[in-house]
């Protein structure tokens, strides 16, 4: 089955989501993503939907799902990227993704996670050293 | 609620037996609101709600079929998808159209979201026949 691919960059997640997602490999990522930030210990995920052309609800509960885990294992995610037209819609859908932090671009969502982390004392926020240690 | 005798362009139907198909769904309004000159944002909310609709179809319907129908009515280009399946079917109507209300695993916003998504909508469903869902937008 295929999967969406995670990257590591020092103690953050990344992902950028480019295909049209069916629901198996929505539930994949949720459960990879689940997984390594317990095995990485990571302390941030930032996930990019700027391929998205939709977003229904259950791209968005997955997406809450992420999120509320991810808090549970001591990191913070941001979803970057959401398109205008995602954004109009989904709040009419009925879903204004409570409890998910936003970011217009990776660049700020990354900004985003380390100004977070630093304020939450996280030693290695600002260090980039440790990247690509996969 | 406009008149469903609008004259028909074309017309495909599409299997909705297994995820990749609700995906394939999705992927032929986006043509079809494309063809018929739709805006990004009429293009997104015809696409989201087709979706919510065709995967209801398989998750609680047990798989169907949509029809997809471009249409011209008085100059005016629209899109008609029409859902059907053979499942139990829905008892109460009004609650399942509730947001909130969900008898699978979902958020419950995907009947009611869908309606707000949409100029048209229309649910027929009988218990142990099936559910009918008609959705239209135009341009």
């Amino acid at each position: 089955m295929d999967r969406i691919p995670i990257l590591r960059m020092g103690s953050f997640l990344i992902v950028t989501i480019q295909v049209d997602m069916h629901d198996r490999l929505a539930m994949a990522l949720q459960d990879d993503l689940t997984s390594k930030i317990a095995a990485t210990e990571a302390k941030g995920v930032l996930i990019d939907i700027s391929a998205l052309e939709i977003v229904d609800s259950f791209i968005g509960r997955m997406l809450a799902n992420i999120s509320g885990m991810a808090r549970i294992l001591d990191a913070q995610t941001v979803v970057t990227g959401m398109q205008p037209a995602v954004a109009i819609t989904l709040v009419e859908l009925g879903l204004s993704l409570p409890g998910i932090r936003t970011a217009l671009n990776v660049e700020r969502g990354m900004e985003l996670l380390r100004t977070s982390l630093a304020a939450a004392g996280e030693p290695d926020a600002e260090d980039d050293d440790a990247a690509f240690e996969a | 609620m406009r008149k469903m005798t609008m004259p028909l362009l074309k017309r495909e139907v599409l299997p909705i037996r297994t995820e990749t198909d609700v995906v394939m769904v999705r992927q032929a309004v986006r043509r079809l609101t494309i063809e018929q000159g739709f805006g990004l944002v009429d293009q997104t909310k015809l696409i989201t709600a087709a979706s919510e609709i065709a995967r209801n179809a398989l998750d609680y319907g047990g798989g169907g079929e949509a029809q997809l129908e471009t249409h011209l009515e008085g100059g005016k280009k629209g899109v008609r998808l029409i859902f059907e399946d053979k499942g139990p079917g829905i008892t109460d109507i009004a609650q399942a159209m509730t947001d909130g209300f969900t008898s699978g695993g979902g958020l419950g916003h995907g009947l009611g979201g869908a309606k707000r998504l949409v100029e048209h909508f229309e649910i027929t469903s009988t218990p142990g026949v099936g559910t009918r869902v008609v959705l239209a937008r135009w341009k």
